[in-house]
């Protein structure tokens, strides 16, 4: 359903990712993981075209999109969860959620109203509606900044690093909404980037190992984490703490 | 010193407080009508520069127009500005001098009202823009929905700042002719040959103005800090 063809970037000299090709089927649950610095952020930042590629395609549901194309259809159905949420500080967390189903016309003023809080009351932050996102943990804000975009009913979410800002503490009531999300909808399509190494391996239906810019294995979690073929990837496991 | 005396001569004989209160009408419209002005301005320039510069060099025309504007501006004296467009701009037009000072002071209002929501809107997360786009919101969406609200409440304190400097240097309108408070206190002076009491008078009286609107922003800003609890 999502493919990316070739996808080159650089910043200036830097080429930060070098020719990625990923073919995405519906309902997959992809985890990216690989040492920092070797573009998986960017990656997934391309993918939603919050950065322009340098070159390659990005084609969803056979219809090729970039920057000058349709760009507000395909990131309605491909919403972003970042690592430092990006709440809209000066809306209340109801404002957070409807803000943009109302601004687009997809939902009507009450129907976003009703939507924002059903999920509210999902993730037990109902009582939260009025607050603004500076009087909400870590974890809180997270979680409303998923609900922001699961209103919008999106067909694929990129987390990117979604817990990496989060006190350990929190770390679970983030990646249990995930799964939730997952249990609820068989067919939602996720893309990863963590270094939550447990997380991705029991969560993840595949899972991706990129290295300076290229894919160096893709494959299950048990054959990522059990048994890694490419040297680099065995160094990269062996350095961290997959328990 | 004779006070009541000099307060006699100064303000009551011959209906001289009529000039005082020419020059405090003159004074305060041609600065708040400056400020609409100057924000209106300030906000346009702002605006096209923000855009050029998160769509890859568009409006490239207006935005090198923007920039000159506010390099004209910011790179000479008001005092000039004002009496180019006295001078020659109007120079044969009649027109009301009080909306001469409007629009010069305005005009120079702008180029500093800019800067400084320019200032302010790039204070903000990028992530916020980005959050923005991620859920599918067009650039005009963004900028008016999630940038602006949060960027006018980071400079409130500089635009009241603007506001205060900008009653001050209406002073300069006694430049062209324009009767405001210190041409007010100047024409007196001239008639009782005393300047003591006009000019402490007249600057007693920009105090008062000037202390009223520090007041009047502070409080705006505690609102604005609180609205949110």
């Amino acid at each position: 359903m999502l493919e990316v063809k070739d996808l080159k970037k650089s910043f200036g000299d830097r080429k930060v990712l070098k020719g990625i090709d990923l073919n995405i089927e519906k309902g997959e649950v992809i985890g990216i993981i690989g040492p920092s610095g070797c573009g998986k952020s960017t990656l997934l930042r391309c993918i939603n075209l919050l950065e322009e590629p340098t070159s390659g395609e990005i084609i969803y549901n056979g219809e090729k999109y970039d920057r000058n194309r349709n760009l507000s259809k395909y990131r309605r159905e491909v919403g972003m969860v970042f690592q430092q949420f990006n709440l809209f500080p000066h809306l209340t967390v109801l404002d957070n959620i409807t803000l943009a189903p109302i601004k687009l016309g997809i939902l009507t003023e009450d129907e976003a109203m009703k939507a924002a809080k059903r999920y509210l009351k999902k993730i037990d932050l109902a009582d939260k509606a009025n607050n603004y996102p500076d009087e909400l943990s870590g974890g809180q804000k997270q979680r409303v900044a998923i609900c922001r975009t699961l209103v919008m009913n999106p067909k694929v979410i990129l987390f990117d690093e979604p817990t990496s800002a989060l006190d350990p503490e929190m770390i679970g009531e983030v990646t249990k909404l995930m799964r939730d999300i997952k249990e609820v909808d068989f067919n939602m399509t996720m893309i990863i980037v963590s270094h939550e190494m447990k997380f991705i391996k029991d969560f993840c239906t595949r899972v991706i190992f990129l290295d300076e810019g290229k894919i160096v294995e893709d494959g299950t979690p048990k054959q990522i984490f059990d048994h890694p073929k490419d040297e680099r990837l065995q160094r990269f496991l062996s350095k961290i703490n997959t328990r | 010193m004779n006070i009541v005396g000099n307060f006699y001569q100064s303000v009551i004989y011959d209906g001289r407080w009529k000039f005082i209160l020419e020059g405090l009408k003159n004074t305060c419209l041609i600065a708040l009508g400056a400020v609409i002005l100057g924000v209106i301005i300030g906000s346009i320039i702002a605006l096209i520069r923000n855009y050029h510069d998160h769509h890859n060099n568009k409006l490239k025309v207006l935005n090198f127009l923007a920039k000159a504007y506010t390099d004209i501006i910011r790179g000479t004296p008001s005092t000039l500005q004002l009496m180019i467009i006295y001078y020659i701009i109007f120079g044969s037009v009649d027109v009301n001098i009080v909306i001469v000072g409007v629009l010069a002071f305005g005009i120079n209002s702008g180029a500093y009202v800019a800067e400084i929501i320019r200032a302010g809107v790039n204070s903000i997360d990028k992530g916020q823009m980005e959050a923005g786009y991620a859920l599918g919101l067009s650039y005009k969406q963004i900028i008016f929905s999630i940038i602006f609200p949060q960027a006018i409440k980071n400079v409130l304190p500089a635009l009241g700042n603007e506001f205060i400097t900008l009653v001050k240097e209406t002073s300069i309108g006694a430049y062209i002719g324009i009767v405001e408070l210190t041409k007010a206190s100047d024409i007196i002076a001239s008639r009782t040959y005393d300047y003591f009491f006009p000019l402490i008078l007249i600057a007693l009286i920009y105090l008062t103005i000037t202390f009223i609107l520090t007041k009047l922003i502070s409080r705006m800003e505690v609102r604005l800090n609180h609205a949110r609890s």
